[in-house]
């Protein structure tokens, strides 16, 4: 158990001592209380790339955590009423995305990457647009609000190197022998709920069944031999374009 | 029909006396009526109402809810007195309700200092009464005695400064004509100390310092100005054995939390267990789990009371499992240390000198790079209330199983009303969670763990999916109820952890689950999310 855990630690974060969850609950606040002008990928501020590891005031972590809840007065960055702890996560997060941002960058073509997805990728076997595709897999109308191009890019090419907890398969069988799986929604002591792979909504009794266990291989497959890194840089530029419904 | 009115109400006047003292200690004569924050002194959390079995519970019932207009965390356990409930909606309004209807008698309405600052939310786990007048710690750090009969404040005392982060959050406890309290605050760097008041007028009639003074005993486990800034705060009840005159408190860490640097020493009294004359405070024996201490340890958790056969012979027993992932048994006249065993994962330690002082793994202190430890910084258990039975001779604890936290330290400089902590626990628990429980197996899991006190082993678990905040109240039937994050309430056998009966309540428990009767319904009562609840058996 401990060596898992720093085996988690160490390689998805590297030298730094956050933890996933730490990185979680960062990620949670981030898009909630940041991203509306920083944005998801932490670039749209000018002189600002937080993605990179590169801020304007400060960049040690008790530096950050002061921006944050105190503010830059005399600019748009405004005080936020958190618990210093909590700010600590948002640095946390901050850190990972640098750690893990490389230097992929949306510079293909959207339109271009739109026709791969809705054509040659089959995308949409699995995963749903704007109301088109499968909902076996994750939603992807918002992914561009939620992640950045250097995770959208390593899922394509590795899916199984990040998998979100949400996005979790799981394999359950019955006591009568019976298999079931599906995405993992929620769960609870007594009860599991899921989207299986005919896309229907299930909450199951975990007493009814005999195994419950995460399914080690993404379903998704890698599309580093599918795709050329063109087409590739396209339908990560188009993937990234993606915002969700834009409110009036 | 005139006289049969005539007899009810005569009965209700008979029995709406006074809350004395003699009651309070005897509480255990009158079940019906739940008079303490853990419902006797020994503070078992256990209670002899016996309508509700194992071949009935499954009958329960939903009675009543009461919805408090509050977000807070709803960390209350009422008081009932002869049908009559006081609780607490967060973080300070104290509410009188019908106990069979959840009809409100009155509400009183207190807004704290904006001053006011607490680490861990704008909370409030209940009240104390003695004879007609309840009283309540408040977050910003005033002891307040209401009148039960109509919420009308009678006195307001000023326990501490909120603006240095002096807070109270935890229910009085009253000793004869004192009403004992401690304050919270370990985060902010305060000077912790637990002191009792004239139950009349509030005035201060003794004092104890959690961190000893220059001038007095345990001093000399800080050096320098550390002592000043040393936290040792106080956030649960305490117990009270009448025959020794001895009331016990659980306190708080060492201030900044994890780093120990700049606090060299044992750090007394924090992280320890005192047991103080209730007559003047003076301090009669301490015992120090968490020796300098970088975890954040606390050992505020509820001093269970209990008299017990040990190898043979009587003992007034104390048992207390504690933050640091340890049960342990202590001899409450003498404060000996009698036996510590892990009932979660733990590798800070590796066992106990021969005078109960933990041997130290080496290596495991916090780091600028983060070393992992378990129990975890939230503990293997924490603020919520444990049970012992004494029919099952087993204690029971909500735990998180299998929970650790990388600890990183930094160096922190006091300023007033800041956050002192030294550095930051990595967590692999979400802080809050959101609609969906997507936990993941590093997070470890909640649990009620059963323990035999004579061994330490464990007899039974019930597994939950999510963490646990819940506390744990057994009877005289051989029930247990609990809850947790999930939502659910369920009781188990206390014997075997089976489980017989669930509600799902929609809302994380937070608190811990009490009973009570009235006009000869038992009835078990728990805050789940933003609501009270009460259940009894179909009629």
């Amino acid at each position: 158990m401990v060596g898992v855990f720093v085996l988690i630690a160490g390689s998805v974060l590297a030298q730094h001592s956050f933890t996933p969850g730490d990185v979680e609950d960062g990620e949670r606040l981030y898009l909630a209380n940041c991203a509306v002008c920083h944005a998801p990928d932490g670039n749209m501020v000018p002189g600002a790339d937080l993605a990179h590891g590169r801020f304007r005031h400060t960049s040690t972590d008790a530096g950050l955590v002061e921006t944050i809840l105190k503010g830059i007065p005399g600019t748009a960055m405004p005080p936020h009423n958190l618990p210093e702890f909590r700010a600590m996560t948002i640095v946390a997060f901050l850190r990972s995305i640098a750690e893990t941002s490389g230097n992929a960058t949306a510079t293909g073509d959207a339109a271009k990457g739109r026709t791969i997805f809705e054509g040659k990728g089959n995308c949409r076997n699995c995963h749903r647009v704007g109301g088109s595709g499968s909902r076996v897999g994750p939603d992807l109308s918002e992914i561009g609000a939620t992640r950045r191009a250097a995770e959208i890019d390593r899922s394509l090419v590795d899916p199984d190197a990040e998998v979100l907890p949400q996005n979790r398969y799981v394999r359950l069988v019955g006591k009568d022998g019976a298999v079931v799986m599906g995405r993992l929604l929620n769960q609870d002591a007594f009860t599991v709920q899921l989207i299986d792979t005919k896309e229907r909504l299930l909450s199951l009794n975990r007493s009814d069944f005999k195994e419950f266990a995460f399914v080690a291989k993404s379903p998704m497959p890698s599309y580093q031999e599918k795709l050329s890194p063109e087409e590739r840089a396209d339908l990560v530029s188009y993937l990234v374009s993606l915002k969700g419904v834009v409110r009036q | 029909m005139k006289l049969r009115l005539l007899f009810l109400l005569s009965m209700c006047w008979s029995v709406s006396a006074q809350v004395t003292f003699d009651r309070i200690l005897h509480a255990d004569r009158e079940p019906w009526n739940w008079l303490t924050y853990s419902g006797t002194m020994l503070s078992q959390r256990f209670t002899q109402l016996n309508q509700i079995t194992p071949a009935n519970v499954g009958n329960l019932e939903l009675r009543w809810v009461w919805q408090a207009r509050s977000l807070e965390k709803f960390e209350a356990t009422p008081l009932v007195v002869d049908g009559v409930m006081y609780t607490v909606q967060a973080p300070n309004d104290v509410v009188a309700l019908d106990a069979a209807t959840g009809r409100v008698f009155w509400a009183w309405s207190y807004i704290p200092s904006q001053e006011a600052r607490v680490c861990c939310g704008r909370v409030n786990r209940g009240l104390a009464i003695l004879g007609d007048t309840l009283f309540m710690g408040t977050i910003d750090a005033h002891l307040i005695a209401l009148d039960a009969k109509n919420g009308k404040p009678l006195w307001d005392k000023k326990i501490g400064r909120p603006e240095a982060g002096y807070s109270l959050t935890h229910a009085p406890l009253i000793v004869r004509d004192k009403v004992i309290v401690g304050v919270a605050g370990g985060e902010y760097g305060i000077r912790g100390l637990i002191a009792a008041y004239d139950v009349k007028n509030g005035a201060e009639a003794w004092r104890f310092n959690t961190i000893p003074g220059p001038d007095e005993p345990g001093h000399e486990t800080w050096q320098n100005d550390a002592w000043k800034t040393g936290g040792g705060s106080i956030w649960v009840t305490g117990s009270y054995d009448p025959d020794l005159n001895l009331t016990y408190w659980g306190i708080g860490n060492p201030g900044p939390d994890w780093n120990g640097d700049s606090r060299p020493g044992d750090n007394l009294y924090t992280d320890s267990v005192v047991a103080l004359d209730a007559d003047t405070g003076k301090l009669k024996w301490q015992y120090q789990f968490s020796p300098h201490d970088e975890f954040d340890y606390d050992s505020v958790e509820i001093p269970v009371l209990a008299d017990v056969e040990w190898q043979g012979k009587p003992l007034k027993a104390m048992y207390w499992a504690n933050r640091n992932g340890l049960f342990y048994v202590i001899d409450r006249a003498t404060g000996k240390f009698l036996s510590g065993k892990p009932f979660v994962e733990v590798n800070w330690m590796k066992g106990f000198d021969e005078k109960g002082r933990p041997m130290r793994v080496p290596g495991k202190v916090p780091s600028n790079q983060g070393t992992l430890i378990y129990p975890g910084n939230q503990g293997g258990t924490n603020w919520y209330s444990p049970s012992y039975s004494p029919r099952t001779g087993l204690f029971y604890i909500s735990t998180w199983a299998g929970y650790s936290s990388l600890y990183v330290k930094r160096v922190d400089e006091y300023k007033e009303g800041n956050q002192y902590g030294g550095g930051t626990p990595r967590s692999p628990v979400p802080f809050s969670r959101s609609a969906q429980n997507y936990r993941k197996e590093d997070e470890g899991f909640g649990a009620v763990r059963a323990i035999d006190p004579q061994t330490g082993e464990r007899k039974w678990e019930f597994r939950m999916s999510d963490i646990t905040e819940a506390g744990i109240l057994t009877t005289a039937t051989d029930l247990l109820f609990s809850g947790g994050r999930e939502g659910y309430f369920y009781a188990l056998d206390a014997r075997s952890g089976s489980l017989l009966w669930k509600a799902n309540l929609g809302g994380a428990i937070s608190a811990g689950p009490m009973s009570y009767s009235v006009g000869g319904r038992q009835y078990v009562a728990i805050s789940a999310g933003n609501s009270l609840f009460t259940f009894a058996l179909r009629p």
